[in-house]
């Protein structure tokens, strides 16, 4: 009696209502004087279905850890069970081993004393899979019941399943923002207690970032983790060097596609431009650090700056700047197709021209949905790495010098997270306050852009 | 197309002289025998086509200053179209096609040497739906004025925008508000903006695409008002779908029908004693 088979079980169950319910609710109808009920039978059909199926395997969650630990129970009743280790490493593995050959998944046991635990494992796991079995044909039996108890031909059982199905895409998305908040819990757990390390004013406001995954964990040297270079990094790669890319290539490219494209020209260059961003960031990585990175350097070198680095922000700034090209401009190009058409024969008709009728009437009309465009945008780069990780380096510069090595934080997470450090240590808990720094900055410019978005989109509906 | 310049059936045959249109046209009448100089613009033989379609067929109107010239007939008819051929806003969709010769003082509007630009600052245009720029009032009136560079100074432009709302009949609903955006003002109060950016420029005709149709009759009787005023000053053309405001506003009426000028004359005769049949049967409501 394995889990799939409980689960075609079930289903088949369900199946079976379904018909039985739907079959009595037609021949409620066909005895009906005008041959009307108050639900069409196929409602009655899935309101006896649900109730078959969704107890049942609400049921199967709750069973499945609660048969685990009477398992267990069971098995250290047993006598064989008394002569183990009390606690520790080689319990488990004991205990382990011998459900592993209780259940098949290993052919023999290893450790001669876990043979006399294979048995207690059997026979609990036997009697437990029968009680399991039975009571899910209970709940199933009861569920049937209640919804046949219901079918009658003035139930309304059409509303009952419209409910239904209101909570399942209710569920649905809950589930993003359950997950959304389980990932910043975690993030708030582990970022607390590297805080109890070391002092948030020393993360925040420090200058030096030399985290030493071998030094002592219980006396932190405080002074290491000053993470301004990162935060400084990041900003000068994300938002400043990728920016000055991106925002005028793409505003240009939107108001090009939007307002001179031929048609034509446009179903080509617009869906070439999207596939910009399906690239994978690995390949822009390796682009930047193959091929614009040692261009940068060359020209650094000709221009007679004395040992330039090879890896540098202003590489993976402009590579990181030409991937987002297509956020901006589609944001953009959205938002300038969003300003009605009168707008632009109003200025039309005063004579202005197309230039001025862009640059004075569209733009500005548009400007909330490009701002909104530019903060994605940003958030987007801020949070990049694998650019950064190939084409910038794991040093952190305080530097304006484009040309010089920088890091930024999401760098700095997968350096501290790939080490051998240990998980109690703060130079790898340190990776968890940047994420959530992280994370919190990059909430922030969404929130602030969809505000943006829907303000400007009040003002043209 | 006929052309009923002069007035010699006699009134009293028209089964239309007693309805109230026909009154209405009655009063304007006064106002008819106003002497004319040259046509401000001059339309002959004009075509219309978007694509392969033709939308007007053949058209022949003269437009003067001291006239209010109205457009109507039924939807469809082309006068829109008409319209925006006046200033060369068809330009702006790609298919649309012009042919014959529309001369403003003279000058062929479709020539080659033309500047588009300027034409529009000459010809200006109030739409249907009034369309201010999202910006405040007064840089909704300052933008024509200094794009074509007519004021330098912030005293210049000052006085242009309190001119040009003055002339709209806006000025005391909006002088001490006039930083509020465009857009929050009424229906009404936009579209007498978008008639003040219009005069900011210094238009010498005024073309008005249906421009009270969007608006509460109070707003239009305040729309009509404000036409009968700057009559004279500028050429006006309006079309509009209302027959009792073409009888209210205008001198000159022309009747269009898919795409053929009906008939073009005085706005009283055309309401009282129109020389066509189908004319006839438009104002009379027997279609359209």
């Amino acid at each position: 009696m394995s889990a799939s088979t409980l689960i075609l079980l079930v289903l088949g169950l369900g199946l079976a209502g379904w018909l039985v319910a739907r079959s009595r609710a037609a021949m409620f109808r066909r005895e009906s004087k005008d041959h009307r009920i108050a639900s069409l039978p196929v409602y009655h059909g899935w309101y006896a279905a649900l109730w078959i199926v969704v107890p049942t395997v609400l049921f199967a969650l709750i069973w499945a850890p609660i048969s685990e630990q009477l398992i267990i129970q069971h098995v250290l009743a047993s006598p064989a069970a008394a002569d183990l280790p009390a606690f520790g490493m080689q319990r488990e593995n004991l205990l382990s081993e011998a459900r592993n050959v209780a259940t098949g998944a290993a052919s023999g046991v290893f450790n001669p004393q876990a043979a006399a635990l294979v048995e207690p494992f059997e026979e609990a796991i036997f009697r437990y899979r029968i009680v399991g079995f039975v009571v899910t044909l209970l709940v199933a039996a009861a569920g049937a019941a209640f919804a046949f108890l219901r079918l009658k031909p003035d139930f309304r059982a059409r509303t009952r399943v419209e409910r239904a199905v209101l909570t399942t895409l209710l569920i649905a998305s809950l589930v993003a923002i359950l997950t959304t908040l389980g990932i910043l819990v975690s993030l708030v757990f582990e970022t607390v207690r590297f805080f109890s390390m070391v002092s948030p004013l020393d993360f925040l406001f420090g200058t030096n970032w030399s985290p030493d995954p071998m030094s002592s964990a219980t006396n932190p040297d405080a002074s290491r983790y000053g993470a301004i270079p990162l935060f400084w990094g990041t900003l000068f790669i994300g938002a400043v060097i990728a920016m000055i890319v991106a925002i005028p290539l793409g505003l240009m490219s939107a108001i090009y596609l939007n307002q001179y494209a031929a048609p034509r020209v446009r179903t080509w260059i617009k869906p070439m431009l999207e596939i910009l961003a399906g690239v994978p960031t690995v390949v822009y990585g390796y682009f930047a650090a193959l091929t614009i990175a040692p261009a940068i350097r060359d020209l650094a070198l000709s221009l007679g700056v004395s040992n330039p680095s090879s890896e540098s922000a202003l590489a993976a700034g402009l590579v990181m700047g030409v991937m987002i090209i297509p956020f901006v401009s589609s944001m953009a190009d959205d938002s300038i197709a969003a300003v009605p058409q009168a707008m632009k024969d109003g200025s039309l008709a005063m004579g202005a021209t197309q230039n001025e009728t862009i640059k004075r009437v569209l733009v500005p009309a548009a400007l909330p949905g490009i701002v909104a465009g530019i903060m994605l945008a940003i958030s987007r780069a801020i949070g990049e790495t694998m650019i950064v990780v190939m084409a910038a380096s794991f040093a952190a510069n305080l530097s304006a010098n484009p040309l010089e090595a920088m890091t930024t934080v999401t760098v700095q997470i997968v350096a501290l997270l790939t080490g051998e450090g240990s998980f109690d240590h703060p130079a790898t808990l340190a990776a968890f306050a940047l994420g959530f720094v992280l994370f919190m900055v990059t909430l922030v410019l969404n929130i602030i852009a969809l505000r943006v978005v829907k303000r400007f989109r009040e003002a043209y509906e | 197309m006929v052309m009923s310049e002069t007035v010699d059936t006699p009134a009293a045959e028209s089964p239309t002289a007693d309805s109230p249109l026909a009154n209405q046209a009655q009063k304007s009448l006064e106002n008819e025998n106003i002497e004319t100089g040259e046509p401000k613009m001059r339309a002959r033989d004009v075509d219309v086509y978007y694509g392969n379609k033709q939308a007007i067929d053949g058209v022949d109107i003269d437009v003067y200053t001291e006239f209010v010239t109205a457009f109507i007939g039924p939807s469809g008819c082309g006068k829109s179209t008409f319209l925006r051929a006046l200033n060369r806003m068809n330009d702006t969709i790609p298919s649309a096609r012009v042919t014959g010769k529309i001369e403003l003082d003279g000058e062929d509007i479709y020539a080659s040497g033309m500047d588009v630009v300027q034409l529009r600052a000459r010809v200006g245009m109030v739409f249907q739906k009034p369309n201010p720029f999202p910006k405040s009032i007064y840089d909704n009136i300052a933008y024509g004025p200094k794009i074509h560079g007519l004021a330098d100074s912030k005293s210049d432009i000052d006085e242009v925008v309190e001119r040009s709302l003055r002339r709209a009949g806006l000025w005391e609903e909006v002088k001490d508000r006039l930083t509020d955006s465009g857009t929050a003002l009424s229906g009404g109060q936009q579209q007498r903006l978008c008639i003040a950016r219009a005069i900011a420029v210094d238009p010498e005709v005024i073309l008005m695409d249906e421009p009270c149709s969007a608006l509460d009759p109070i707003a239009t009787a305040k729309i009509e008002e404000l036409i009968d005023e700057l009559r004279g000053r500028y050429g006006i053309v309006i079309v509009t779908h209302s027959m009792q405001q073409a009888a209210r506003v205008s001198q000159r009426t022309a009747f269009f029908h898919l795409g053929n000028l009906v008939e073009y004359g005085h706005t009283s005769d055309i309401f009282t004693n129109p020389a066509e049949k189908r004319t006839q049967d438009y104002i009379t409501g027997r279609y359209g």
